[in-house]
């Protein structure tokens, strides 16, 4: 196993955590952003990005694709990237481990809404509710004593 | 180096085994149910087999049922004796500890009209025997409790419930598929009714196993057929596997389970005192000889086997991510183990052969992977 992009961002511009202690996983993300010179926040480039996860091997896995596959990519591109996309870049995952790679783009979602909320950019619909869901599985794994 | 540590899952066959069972896969084939030469002498490996378990139990030859292994044993003591007695009773008591075969077997007669208590343990996995007692009603049946633990590794005192069963006049089942050779079991003495043990945990077959049942025990047979094991048990003899099982009774010697349980007490000196935030799960003292289970902080059990695997070191673990459910194991959390611990959780197994050179390479290449995991882990 050797992971790429593990570690922390110092100062980064957005941070997302994503996970469920009840399933094992969770998953960190760093992003650092370079702002668009046209001024449209979808257009601003995820310049580096770097993972902390605490889970299986197919967790770990999952989480550092998704930094292999949005590094220098845009926030609204970084927002598109599919569980098959992480899945298929791995040359497939087993269907029970699926879920890992869902918890990774949930990761890479909630820092792309740590880095919108803090520029006070606006948010959209999905993205707000995606947020909402995942903090609340957060929450639940914190109030059982992930920290 | 490659190092098998995980003997609670199964052991490799010794070759002493392999070569009491090679006769009976060849030359010597016959039906033991045939009256001729070929069939009589089939028939005389499985009640030497049977007169050699039986003498490792201080049981009787006749009171040896042979079966195809521990699920099946578990299957029979459950259903068998639920079926023979509900006139008496539906009432079975069980623990939140069990192996799965035991558990779903209970689940499967709580289906079919039986009411079954789930024995909490304490939270080094002990049954605590006055709770024990409490749970007794007047239509409890039967009371199964497994010796050994599979995952942490406690031991019962199984001469202790088996005491209060006799008593109340209920029978009293112990699965001792971890702890058969390597714990003492005396039917007489512990007050047993019904033993679960099988072959492939001590060094034997896999495939292969054998139901303790006390002489006058009711009990309805699961397979109906020829008749064979006093109509108990139908179906051809599996007369390599059932000579094997004997020869494997042999093998677990007293300075082998000694040594076994020095190794196991210096490798968990070890970890305790060189790997930080770790924890020992099940009992300090009393447990299986083989048995180590620990709980990592911050890490999860899965990626520490995977790791561990690619540097040739085999062991187990109870986190849910190297199961099917994505539940963690329900023996750690019955042991009150929150579930990021029980995700942390793995679990070694020693063998007779393992070293203390081995286990010192363990250990190296364990602490550095819990180090490298714990980098990697948003929690500090």
């Amino acid at each position: 196993m050797n992971p790429r992009n593990a570690g922390e961002i110092e100062k980064a511009d957005g941070v997302g955590i994503a996970g469920n202690m009840v399933c094992g996983d969770v998953m960190q993300i760093f992003i650092k952003v370079n702002k668009s010179a046209d001024g449209n926040n979808k257009h601003d480039l995820i310049e580096d990005i770097k993972f902390k996860t605490m889970g299986c091997a197919a967790a770990i896995a999952t989480s550092s694709m998704i930094t292999e596959i949005a590094m220098r990519k845009t926030t609204e591109e970084g927002l598109k990237i599919t569980m098959e996309d992480v899945a298929d870049a791995l040359d497939g995952l087993p269907p029970v481990k699926m879920h890992c790679s869902n918890l990774a783009l949930d990761a890479l979602a909630e820092a792309i809404y740590d880095y919108f909320s803090k520029n006070n950019y606006e948010i959209s619909e999905d993205l707000k509710n995606a947020h909402k869901r995942i903090k609340k599985e957060r929450e639940y794994a914190e109030h059982l004593g992930g920290k | 180096m490659k190092i098998y540590l995980d003997n609670a899952a199964t052991t490799p066959m010794a070759k002493e085994v392999l070569e009491a069972m090679l006769p009976y896969f060849s030359e010597k084939f016959g039906n033991a149910s045939s009256i001729h030469s070929y069939g009589r002498e089939a028939a005389e490996a499985i009640e030497k087999s049977r007169e050699k378990i039986a003498s490792k139990l201080n049981a009787e030859p006749g009171e040896i049922i042979f079966t195809s292994g521990g699920t099946e044993s578990n299957n029979i003591a459950l259903k068998g004796i639920a079926l023979a007695n509900k006139a008496k009773g539906q009432h079975i008591i069980t623990t939140k500890i069990e192996h799965s075969c035991v558990i779903n077997s209970a689940k499967f007669l709580e289906r079919n009209g039986f009411n079954v208590t789930y024995l909490e343990v304490d939270r080094q996995g002990i049954v605590e025997p006055e709770k024990f007692e409490k749970a007794i009603r007047k239509d409890t049946i039967l009371v199964t409790v497994i010796h050994g633990n599979n995952e942490i590794g406690t031991v019962q005192n199984i001469g202790e419930l088996g005491k209060i069963c006799r008593e109340h006049e209920i029978y009293f089942h112990t699965d001792a598929c971890q702890s058969f050779t390597k714990e003492e079991i005396d039917v007489k003495k512990q007050n047993l009714d019904l033993v679960t043990i099988n072959a492939h945990k001590i060094y034997g077959p896999k495939g292969v196993g054998a139901l303790y049942l006390r002489n006058g025990v009711k009990i309805e047979p699961l397979l109906h057929g020829g008749g064979h094991e006093k109509n108990l048990r139908s179906g051809t003899y599996n007369v390599p596997g059932i000579a094997g099982f004997a020869k494997a009774s042999e093998i677990i010697t007293k300075p082998s389970v000694e040594r076994m349980r020095n190794l196991r007490d210096y490798l968990i000196k070890r970890i305790l005192d060189e790997i930080p935030k770790s924890k020992l799960n099940g009992h300090p003292t009393k447990r299986l000889c083989n048995n180590v289970n620990f709980s990592f902080k911050n890490i999860e059990g899965e990626s520490m086997l995977m790791l561990l695997d690619n540097a040739g070191i085999a062991v187990s673990t109870g986190s849910a991510c190297s199961s099917h459910s994505l539940k963690p194991s329900h023996v750690l959390t019955a042991i009150g183990l929150p579930p990021e611990d029980a995700h942390g959780s793995l679990r070694i197994s020693l063998g007779m052969d393992n070293t203390q050179e081995e286990i010192d390479y363990a250990i190296e290449n364990l602490k550095k992977i819990v180090g490298r995991l714990r980098n990697l882990s948003p929690f500090r």
